[in-house]
């Protein structure tokens, strides 16, 4: 297995498979159940460190720390450190030392987490990116292939579309990288400006209009639209984003019927997607969400309890 | 102290250097240095030299002149020291370097160039001139006491507001212009800031890959062909700072095979001759400067500019930094790299090995041009007798394992950590002084 989980870039189908596999496990395990604890992680510290804001990624890897019994600790530190605060790296080293035994990192800029495995890498705590930058979201990407997966089965010559801010979206890009690994088709849509340069070489479709593709795809997830990194005018107005790249509902039936809606929050109803899709029984939101957990217990059972399979 | 006219070099001495081979050709020849000139050429059997080099046919050039170093003081001498920073100089082979002026305070009046040049000479390892902001506090609002500077005993007369692009074009019309009355030139970091808002890496696939914001080389190209324009049209004298894409090589190419008024010189880093983008993969600042590293199509036009004397000189762009400031996460990261002891390896490496310079060539883009750009008459000169003795001896074959720790600088930030690099300073003679040898300095003051 896995070190740390810094990327969805690189991870093999194996491994990709192997977590996939123990979401799926524990969900099952726990289903039904009036006290939902598993005694796995007992005696472990997982401590969350959010320099950004986030509800639900941060109370998802509670959730899932505390449901494998795990001592969950949530850091919220405002601003970064290039303030007069204290490093990143002394932080990072101070709750290692204090006893984390992995920490879970989400952070405004790109490639923090690759640093801050780094830093710790003598000292056995584990590091997962909860979101890095516009860099890499790996375990939304994993928490949507699990979606995926539920909704269509094997991903395997699946043609999934991805619609939105490309260029900010950490979300995109690890989802590009592990449905490509799951052997799934990709087509990327986004207006030029938000498209990242070179994007060809990502292994998928870039395409500017949606409409065409809509017929095509198994699964089309919209992207949120980050308005706070949005310092360059890339599109004239959300009124006529909306009307490109928005999921209406009359575009959202151009879709196979059994096409799954995805978004990963929050959403900007009306804007990106229409509130009668949000709400449809084909948008996968609260799935995406309650999965989110499974993955994610997965992934800390998968760095914190050792080698081996649960299979 | 006073007397900043001349170096004086040390009256009477007398240095002999056994068995040197100027610009790498012919036969060894030996070399007397008398009052800090080139006394004699030849054969010389038995000497009454004060001390003798055996360079055992090494290579000699003339000393090595820097037109872009940032040496920190004052204001960071936690970075980096007009000392440490004249060390690593003389180590790496440099009878000169120019001092950029983003400083704190920042270099744009006359008692802080007074203050530099003061320091340079009391340390005495090496000719540390001053450059002068071109606006005030580099804040690109009005012009800095350009005249003031120029005038003042730090003799300043190159201008850059390095590390900021003077973007205003009117403002930077009227810098080329105002520096025609004392022969100044304009130092221009030619980045367009509307273009690159919060910049981390050069726009590409790999910068979009990992999530960095991208510092497209047509921010660089537009404001280079701006100011070709604008110093066209005012006469004046601009020097394009660390030319990093393929782009810039090929306007400067086209344009400077016109005839047209005013001047136009432009230096390339070492780092923009060796290193890609392809480093960025572990986020490791030691990596991050501006201009980023581009891509091996930039490396290779880079190198062909300069060979070709499109790109007149080689520029370290030495930007120390402290720990805390490269130790953190890629954007928090301070931009810059250590350059000053690893120039002539990366040169030799990526231009005499695979052929692209001979030793003239070095001379050329590490002394000569630089020299004349900067308007210093005492360096870039001739190895030659009557010169003024700026030089600095050579082993071509030596190989050295780069290590951040043992640089004389006071901060470690180098991007050559662990690599292995071909060629070796022996010696640095500035003023007719050893000034370095054999890795160490021999610091005299009150030279310059």
């Amino acid at each position: 297995m896995i070190r740390h989980l810094l990327t969805a870039d690189g991870l093999d189908g194996e491994t990709v498979n192997t977590v996939l596999d123990t979401a799926d496990t524990l969900k099952r395990t726990l289903l039904g159940r009036e006290v939902r604890k598993l005694p796995t992680l007992r005696g472990r510290t997982v401590i969350t460190m959010f320099y950004e804001n986030s509800t639900r990624t941060r109370v998802s890897f509670e959730v899932a720390g505390k449901w494998m019994s795990a001592d969950v600790i949530n850091v919220s530190a405002s601003g970064s450190s290039t303030g007069k605060g204290e490093s990143l790296r002394d932080t990072a080293l101070t709750l290692s030392a204090a006893g984390a035994d992995c920490v879970i990192l989400r952070h405004g800029a790109s490639g923090a987490p690759h640093r801050l495995a780094e830093w710790l890498d003598h000292t056995g705590t584990k590091v997962v990116n909860a979101g890095d930058g516009t860099h890499e979201h790996p375990t939304q990407a994993l928490l949507d292939a699990a979606t995926l997966r539920e909704r269509l089965g094997e991903l395997a010559g699946r043609r999934i579309g991805i619609v939105g801010d490309l260029l900010h979206s950490r979300v995109a890009r690890s989802n590009v990288h592990l449905l490509r690994t799951l052997g799934a088709e990709v087509v990327l849509i986004a207006p030029p400006t938000l498209v990242p340069e070179g994007v060809e070489s990502w292994g998928a479709t870039v395409t500017h209009e949606l409409d065409p593709q809509l017929p095509g795809l198994d699964a089309v997830m919209g992207l949120r639209v980050q308005a706070e990194r949005m310092n360059g005018g890339f599109f004239p107005t959300a009124r006529e984003y909306s009307i490109g790249y928005g999921l209406s509902a009359a575009r959202t039936a151009k879709l196979p019927e059994h096409a799954v809606v995805l978004h990963p929050g929050p959403m900007l109803r009306g804007m990106e997607i229409a509130p009668q899709v949000a709400d449809s029984p084909r948008a996968a939101v609260e799935q995406q969400v309650r999965n989110g957990v499974h993955v994610r217990m997965a992934v800390l059972y998968h760095l914190l309890a050792g080698e081996e399979s649960t299979a | 102290m006073n007397d900043v006219e001349r170096p004086a070099g040390d009256p009477g001495r007398r240095t002999l250097l056994r068995e040197v081979r100027p610009y790498g050709t012919g036969e060894p020849v030996d070399l007397l240095i008398e009052n800090g000139v080139v006394a004699a050429i030849g054969q010389q059997t038995g000497t009454d030299a004060d001390e003798i080099v055996h360079a055992g046919g090494a290579v000699l050039l003339p000393g090595f002149v820097d037109p872009h170093t940032h040496l920190r003081e004052p204001g960071r001498e936690d970075a980096e020291t007009v000392e440490t920073g004249s060390a690593a100089a003389a180590l790496g082979g440099y009878t000169a370097v120019l001092a950029m002026a983003n400083t704190d305070p920042v270099a744009d009046n006359a008692v802080v160039v007074e203050h530099v040049r003061r320091r340079g000479r009391e340390i005495g390892l090496v000719d540390v001139r001053p450059v002068g902001a071109v606006t005030a506090g580099l804040a690109g609002q009005r012009l800095a006491e350009i005249g003031a500077m120029a005038r003042s005993r730090a003799e300043v007369r190159v201008f850059s507001d390095d590390g900021h692009c003077v973007d205003d074009p009117l403002l930077m019309r009227r810098a080329l212009e105002y520096t025609r009355a004392f022969g100044g030139v304009v130092a221009q970091h030619a980045q367009d800031p509307r273009l690159t808002p919060d910049s981390q890496a050069h726009e590409g696939p790999n910068a979009a890959r990992l999530g960095l914001a991208g510092w497209p080389a047509a921010a660089e190209e537009s404001v280079v062909a701006r100011d070709c324009m604008l110093a066209e049209h005012t006469g004046g004298a601009l020097h394009v700072c660390h030319v990093s894409s393929a782009g810039t090589a090929e306007f400067l190419r086209w344009w400077r095979s016109r005839a047209t008024g005013g001047s136009v010189s432009a230096e390339v880093t070492p780092h923009h001759l060796l290193l890609t983008d392809e480093l960025l993969e572990t986020y490791d600042p030691r990596y991050k400067v501006n201009p980023p590293l581009r891509t091996d199509e930039d490396v290779r036009a880079l190198r062909a500019a300069l060979a070709e004397g499109v790109v007149d000189c080689v520029a370290t762009d030495h930007a120390p930094h402290a720990d805390q400031d490269k130790d953190c996460e890629w954007s928090a990261a301070r931009p810059g790299m250590l350059g000053l002891q690893t120039a002539l390896s990366v040169l030799v490496r990526t231009m005499v090995r695979p052929g692209l310079l001979d030793w003239r060539g070095v001379a050329r883009v590490l002394s000569e041009a630089p020299a004349r750009i900067a308007g210093l008459s005492e360096q870039g000169r001739p190895v030659a007798v009557g010169e003024p003795a700026n030089l600095t001896l050579v082993d071509p074959d030596a190989e050295w394992t780069v290590r951040g720790a043992e640089l004389a600088s006071t901060s470690v930030n180098t991007p050559f950590e662990g690599m292995v690099l071909p060629g070796r300073v022996l010696a640095t003679i500035s003023a007719g002084r050893i000034t370095a040898r054999d890795g160490k300095v021999e610091p005299v003051g009150g030279r310059f």
